[in-house]
């Protein structure tokens, strides 16, 4: 039907703790440029899933490919080797190095210099690291040390290695958690921006609803496991058993005050 | 089959001493989180005191008595070093930990000789267990039967106390959530003290209970802190029941490894405990532990190049370093040569612990692995010196490359705990295998050829070799392996997720690091003309970790500096004092307390300071953070 080809398909994907179904019988597609949030309330599965996806978890069931090719139970590095770049709720760094090292890490890792011995890491693909760095917005902090950085900062520093192998998929774990308001409409907007311009595939988890509805082109909604609703932002806000579900917590109202003040 | 029965019930006696000591342990690292480097050292106090006191009353109840108050005396001397010591380094990074408990097993050691002599006590029978039982012809020993019934009588116990009493269930929260319980208005001092008391109570009855079988002597600590470390690794550190499983199964496989192996039964242990670490990492009743703290405290300044300025300096040192056989005396120069010797030493386990993270406690192992293979090459090949020195280390190198791929699947305590267990298997084969090492009289007459033979010479040779081991060392810091080492260190979740293989990478320092190691064994066979045992034994680890820790654990070459100053110091302290350990374990307790950074952390810190204090008007606030950040 369309041009733009799959990125990640994910079929069947189940996993049980001892009886209880975390996820069961998840199924969805992921294009080119599509930024994909996954939401559900708390206890849903959404981390399983997502663990499941970056080879930290291992399905008991299901395929998961991406660009063709069979991800499901590889171990994560090997994932990334396959094009899928990756960021945690929590962001983890480097941090006894200093940005532009961060980054040049990654950058090692990806040229497959991982082993060499002897030459200077410092020379090593400098200015592709300032690049990275510049593109999301960190260019002037590249000597700091990464330790000294505000956590905003951080984040956007993850941004950076996680795209150091030129993925094309990005998986984000509730990329704006523990962020000030302000600074994660910049993070979103900013992840949005590269997506399209480099056509990435991003799959996000996220709590704040506020985030999902301004930046998902499609939404996945997880309830006890299984997928209950998937949709556009609009059709997802219109599905009954996703109010039920939401009732009570306000969110998806606000979100739509929210759209109908900025319009 | 009479025979082997009896077998296995001497080994059950064994594994009750064992169980005791292990348990005590695990109980301790559950709640404080403290790996109890000093365990052994009051195993024995235990054994000590109770010898006195059993041949002081010398009745019945005098016996039981002495071993019980024996117990509760070390048990004592536990609460006094709890609240003295380990209060202060409850939130230290866990190297920090391990050393000052190994600190004071260093000073324990030289006071028992001071106090009780250095010759082995035999201790008397227990009343009411002196004579044997006949099984089809086989003795077994009363008393053994009596050890058999008390491990499970113990296991019960504490089973009892964990599960029955308030303060248990205080335990038992505070080993799953020291926080929480802490939220919930526990006194956790007191608790900690408790429970501390408590693992040296079993310690010391644990030793206590051995003098009826086997004389005490002032080594019976690190052999049993050994086995120790090897049941807590195969049974799950913090898990009693784990304990109990894995001492029974040490205990028969060393009973039962006597049969197969005469000589080197600790092979066997060895075997299984690789077999269990590659199946359950994290022991046989062990929980997967979250990950552990990074050793060294947060580096706020990034590692850098030495600048232009910086390398000529360094090379004026080199050359000043240089002329000293222009100046000094044969003695000084054999002191020069040695130091040499430990800088490189001491470089190669601060690449492991500094770049890669991982703290050896056995690092000693490599470097008398290569003495070893200079000397067996020169005495039994009769190769020239050159060819020895490039092919010696390579023993080290085989070494460090079988041992450090079962080290590097651990890491934190465990990598500490497996490393100087191996270190002790290495050196219990260098003393048994007398055909191939000499055993404890060792390999004598491996001199250096005669271009190498003069004092000034080898001094020369090895200044050389340290300055080349420290400039290639640096640069494979600063190499894109130093980085994805450094990455796997500060964040293996990140290193992972950005394609690096964290346990292939540590494993490659880990044979880097021995293998440089090796080469200091090497020169250090030729300087001292032989090679033994001690060549590879704890307490030359122990020097090697004191040398990094006072250099400092979180620069580049710290080193270096501590190397000089350790070793320059501890000719020194040798040739005034008998009581070195005692000093030296003293030294250590207080760097780890008083001076965690290392004279060169110090001086960066200083420095680092300074600067920053002179660019402040521009940017206050950012000054705050870092200083708030260390």
């Amino acid at each position: 039907m369309s041009m733009v080809p799959t990125l990640l398909s994910v079929e069947g994907l189940t996993k049980s703790y001892g009886g209880v179904h975390a996820v069961r019988g998840v199924a969805f597609e992921l294009r080119a440029g599509e930024i994909l949030a996954l939401i559900g309330p708390n206890g849903a599965g959404k981390s399983t899933c997502f663990d499941m996806l970056n080879g930290q978890n291992i399905p008991d069931s299901g395929r998961i490919r991406v660009l063709g090719a069979e991800t499901t139970g590889k171990k994560p590095r090997v994932i990334w080797r396959m094009g899928v770049g990756r960021t945690f709720q929590i962001a983890a760094t480097f941090p006894t190095m200093t940005v532009r090292e961060n980054v040049q890490v990654a950058l090692v890792s990806h040229g497959q210099h991982l082993f060499n011995l002897w030459a200077s890491t410092a020379r090593h693909a400098r200015e592709e690291a300032g690049r990275l760095l510049d593109l999301v917005g960190m260019g002037a902090y590249a000597e700091r040390p990464c330790g000294e950085l505000a956590y905003g900062d951080v984040k956007r520093l993850e941004l950076a290695i996680a795209l150091a192998n030129q993925p094309k998929l990005l998986l984000m774990d509730e990329p704006t958690a523990g962020m000030a308001p302000r600074e994660r409409v910049e993070l979103m907007r900013l992840t949005a921006r590269i997506a399209r311009e480099q056509s990435i595939g991003v799959l996000f988890t996220e709590h704040d609803m506020d985030v999902v509805f301004e930046h998902a082109d499609r939404i996945l909604v997880l309830n006890r496991g299984t997928l209950i609703a998937e949709g556009s932002p609009e059709e997802v806000r219109g599905n009954a058993q996703v109010r039920a579900i939401y009732l009570g917590e306000g969110l998806l109202y606000d979100a739509r005050h929210r759209e109908g003040a900025s319009a | 089959m009479a025979f082997y029965v009896v077998q296995f019930l001497t080994g059950l006696a064994s594994a009750a001493s064992l169980f005791l000591v292990a348990s005590g342990l695990s109980i301790i690292f559950g709640v404080t989180r403290i790996v109890n480097f000093a365990h052994g050292a009051f195993y024995m106090l235990g054994a000590y005191v109770a010898f006195t006191l059993t041949e002081r009353f010398s009745s019945a109840f005098g016996f039981w008595g002495g071993i019980v108050v024996a117990a509760l005396a070390v048990a004592a001397i536990g609460v006094l070093v709890e609240m003295v010591l380990l209060r202060r380094i409850y939130h230290s990074p866990e190297l920090f930990q391990l050393l000052a408990t190994f600190g004071l097993t260093l000073m324990v050691e030289d006071l028992v000789v001071l106090i009780w002599g250095p010759d082995d006590l035999v201790g008397r029978r227990a009343p009411g267990f002196k004579g044997a039982i006949d099984f089809f012809g086989q003795n077994i020993p009363s008393y053994d039967l009596f050890l058999i019934v008390l491990g499970p009588v113990v296991l019960g116990v504490l089973w009892l106390l964990f599960q029955r009493t308030r303060w248990g269930v205080l335990v038992r929260a505070a080993t799953q959530d020291r926080d929480m319980v802490a939220a919930l208005g526990v006194n956790q001092k007191w608790l900690f003290t408790s429970v501390f008391a408590l693992g040296v109570f079993l310690a010391a009855l644990g030793g206590a209970l051995q003098i009826p079988r086997d004389a005490v002597n002032h080594a019976m600590d690190l052999r049993v802190i050994v086995e120790v470390f090897v049941v807590v690794v195969i049974g799950g550190l913090g898990s009693i029941i784990g304990a109990f499983v894995a001492a029974v199964l040490v205990s028969e496989l060393n009973a039962f490894g006597i049969l197969i192996f005469p000589k080197i039964s600790i092979i066997l242990v060895f075997l299984v405990m690789a077999v269990v670490l590659i199946v359950r990492p994290w022991g046989l009743f062990g929980k997967p532990e979250a990950p552990a703290r990074r050793t060294p405290g947060l580096t706020v300044n990034p590692w850098r190049p030495l600048t232009t300025n910086e390398r000529l300096a360094a090379i004026a040192v080199l050359v000043v370093a240089a002329a000293l056989p222009f100046v000094a005396g044969n003695y000084l120069l054999t002191v020069g040569s040695e130091i040499a010797i430990f800088v490189i030493f001491a470089v190669s386990l601060h690449f492991l612990m500094s770049v890669g993270g991982l703290a050896s406690f056995g690092h000693a192992a490599y470097f008398g692995l290569g003495a070893y293979g200079v000397a067996l090459l020169a005495k039994m090949a009769g190769l020239p010196m050159i060819a020895c020195l490039l092919l010696g280390p390579l023993l080290g190198l085989l070494g460090a490359a079988v041992f450090g791929f079962f080290a590097v699947q651990l890491s934190g305590v465990y990598f500490a705990m497996l490393t100087l267990a191996f270190a002790q298997i290495v050196w219990s084969i260098a003393f048994q295998w007398v055909s191939v090492t000499g055993g404890d009289n060792g390999i004598l007459g491996v001199w250096p050829s005669s271009w190498a033979a003069s004092p000034s010479h080898f001094y020369w040779l090895s200044l050389g070799i340290a300055a080349l081991a420290v400039v290639i060392l640096r640069i494979i810091v600063f190499s894109p392996f130093g980085f994805a080492l450094r990455a796997t260190r500060d964040s293996p979740l990140r290193s992972e997720a950005v394609g690096i293989n964290g346990k292939r990478i540590q494993w490659t320092a880990f044979v880097i690091a021995g293998t440089v190691a090796g080469l200091a064994g090497a020169l250090f066979a030729y300087l001292k003309g032989s090679v033994f045992p001690d060549n590879m034994g704890i307490s030359l680890s122990v020097d090697a970790l004191v040398m990094v820790l006072l250099g400092g654990v979180e620069t580049v070459s710290g080193a270096v500096v501590g190397a000089i100053v350790y070793k320059a110091l501890n000719i020194w302290l040798v040739s005034q004092t008998d009581l070195s350990k005692l000093v030296l374990g003293g030294f250590v307790v207080l760097i780890v307390v008083a001076f965690p950074k290392g004279i060169v952390g110090t001086l960066e810190a200083f420095m680092h300071r300074r600067r920053k204090s002179s660019s402040s008007a521009s940017s206050p606030l950012l000054t705050s953070r870092i200083e708030s950040a260390e």
